[in-house]
């Protein structure tokens, strides 16, 4: 069994929303964690998880499974509240987040969630990570690809850019590494951190990947970038999508306050009414 | 089981255990094809070339990028591939949060593979030697840490490490080291081996150091003491039921390394001993960050020589668990 994918926008935007206000309440229940870096994945994650990728939510070890890696490790709350979205995990669970003994670790724990493929959290190293899932897949002639979601941010680790000079000397074309660009940081902007960043997309050109920019909440935009990937032959794909910061919060959006700052609960429930209305 | 502990330097059987390395990686290529390797543009060094050759599908070169290297590997393992990570120690395990993060916490069956270990490389010099490597490896839950004593020993813990579940690191000389056993030695994980038995003093060693141990403990013969040497080639998970037996059974312990004298092997046998069974024990090791030199004058200026290992076990036997560091260049 595999999940029932969409490609109906308006169906996969009620998607996006309903992560929205997972992401919201369980970070308030928790009452640490990062939700704005979670916002800004929010339409990435859905177009993959319920358009695109091949996944079983009732078989996480399933073979032939596309892998996700998410390299940006403290947004993981947007694969939580996916995860409950499809089915794999009980809503009820989104409730445990951080606290002892959950499998919803603060970062990514396969060894207690076996649907999260990779324990990340230290920045830079998910990229590497998938580019040998990518070459496993090509030794053993298999179709699953490996999809990598990084931050902004975390494309100043060195680390990003060796495992961006390998990737497309072995041809992996699937591979598609995606940067949530939202231009926001820990402590600031990245025009303030590194601004040196800039020009981004220019960077994944340079070290001959093929490369796509497009609205990172744009779900018809996010779904064609993918396909787009899945159609390059010879060499791996960067989507470099723009994005906002705690979008879908107007009080977060694109602030530099609530990187690690969750909602008191009676903020979150505000802010999910709020959401209905858009 | 041991063989030819007085044959001489030179002898044919003689090899680096990277070259034992090298060997076993292409014979275990034959036998699994899961068995994959990496290289960061060391592979004439660290003998992974002749793998290249013979499995050109299932050799993969990243240029000098170790912290890739290791992530690279993580993934494969995650799919079901079992990643042979060789470079220097010093260069590999300094990538210590990739290793931790990539390899420990996704307990992947990644094997890193160190080589050119400690003094003695020789000429090479600091920037080359890996001398905390050990140490290192042996902070994160789960690894295996091995270091083999000779090129049989090599080939043996190569061959098990194909099956091993969990990530594990191998620790390799550059130097040639003496055979110690024949082709009927079996190696089994986590066990130490005695190679010679004695009451006096147990010289625990592991790598190119017990050869040296070996030669140390006739020279103290020759003095009257009854000296054990020990080879522990598993540092992790470490073999502490021999050791609380050398412990009851010698009347003092030292450990002798190619490595600093903290959490490696020295380490290991102290934090074993301290739960179980608290004994006086010398460590001998590499104090300070190394130097160029030939690698037999290297090894008498660190204290490391068969001379200074027996001088420093007679005066330890001699001055009680007071004497710190007897030998010349330790401090």
């Amino acid at each position: 069994m595999t999940l029932k994918q969409t490609s109906d926008i308006a169906e996969l935007k009620q998607i996006a929303k309903r992560l929205r206000e997972k992401i919201i309440r369980m970070t308030a229940e928790a009452g640490s964690g990062h939700p704005s870096t979670s916002l800004s994945s929010v339409e990435i994650v859905t177009a993959l998880h319920f358009s695109r990728m091949r996944w079983d939510p009732a078989n996480a070890g399933w073979d032939d499974r596309d892998r996700f890696v998410l390299s940006k490790g403290h947004g993981v709350p947007v694969l939580y509240a996916a995860y409950a979205e499809a089915g794999a995990i009980p809503e009820v669970e989104l409730s445990t987040l951080r606290k002892t003994g959950s499998r919803l670790q603060g970062h990514p724990d396969p060894t207690r969630l076996p649907f999260v493929e990779a324990a990340t959290g230290s920045l830079g190293q998910g990229l590497s990570i998938a580019v040998g899932l990518a070459l496993a897949s090509n030794l053993d002639s298999a179709s699953w690809r490996a999809y990598c979601l990084l931050g902004d941010g975390e494309c100043e680790e060195g680390q990003v850019w060796e495992a961006a000079m390998s990737a497309p000397r072995f041809d992996l074309d699937n591979l598609c590494a995606i940067v949530d660009f939202n231009k926001i940081q820990q402590t600031s902007s990245v025009e303030e951190i590194l601004p040196t960043l800039n020009p981004l997309p220019e960077k994944w050109k340079a070290f001959s990947w093929h490369v796509i920019e497009c609205d990172g909440h744009d779900l018809q935009a996010v779904l064609a970038a993918i396909d787009e990937a899945a159609a390059t032959k010879g060499r791996p794909t960067a989507i470099v999508a723009h994005t906002v910061k705690g979008k879908g919060v107007p009080e977060m959006e694109n602030s530099t306050e609530w990187h690690g700052k969750t909602p008191k609960k009676e903020q979150a429930e505000t802010w999910i009414k709020e959401l209905q209305l858009v | 089981m041991t063989k030819a502990q007085d044959a001489p330097k030179g002898a044919p059987s003689d090899r680096a255990t990277r070259e034992a390395f090298g060997d076993a990686l292409v014979r275990m290529g034959e036998q699994n094809p899961n068995v994959v390797a990496m290289d960061g543009d060391v592979a004439t060094s660290v003998m992974t070339a002749e793998f290249g050759k013979r499995f050109p599908d299932r050799y993969f070169q990243f240029g000098i990028a170790e912290s890739n290297i290791i992530g690279v590997a993580a993934g494969m393992a995650m799919a079901g591939k079992i990643p042979f990570a060789a470079s220097f120690a010093c260069f590999i395990t300094g990538r210590f949060e990739t290793i931790r993060m990539s390899l420990g916490y996704n307990r992947t069956n990644v094997r890193i593979v160190g080589t050119h270990v400690g003094v003695g490389i020789g000429p090479d010099g600091h920037s080359q030697m890996g001398l905390e490597d050990a140490a290192i490896m042996r902070t994160i839950p789960n690894m295996a840490v091995l270091q083999p004593a000779s090129g049989i020993e090599t080939e043996a813990a190569v061959e098990y490490l194909v099956d091993h579940v969990g990530p594990a690191y191998l620790r390799l000389t550059r130097q040639k080291l003496r055979e110690i056993y024949d082709d009927g030695y079996g190696f089994e994980f986590g066990k130490g081996v005695r190679l010679r038995e004695g009451t006096d003093v147990a010289l625990i060693a592991s790598g190119a150091t017990v050869e040296r141990a070996l030669d140390a403990a006739e020279l103290l013969d020759g003095q009257g003491i009854s000296a054990a040497v020990v080879n522990i080639h598993t540092l992790q998970p470490i073999d502490a039921d021999l050791l609380v037996d050398l412990a009851g059974t010698c009347r003092r312990l030292v450990t002798v390394e190619d490595h600093v004298p903290v959490g490696g092997l020295g380490g290991a046998v102290c934090e074993a001993l301290a739960e179980r069974y608290p004994a006086p024990v010398l460590r001998l090791g590499v104090h300070g960050f190394g130097e160029s030199g030939d690698p037999g004058e290297l090894y008498e200026h660190f204290g490391l020589s068969a001379r200074h290992i027996a001088i420093s076990a007679a005066s330890f036997l001699e001055s009680g668990a007071e004497v710190a560091l007897i030998s010349e260049g330790a401090v």
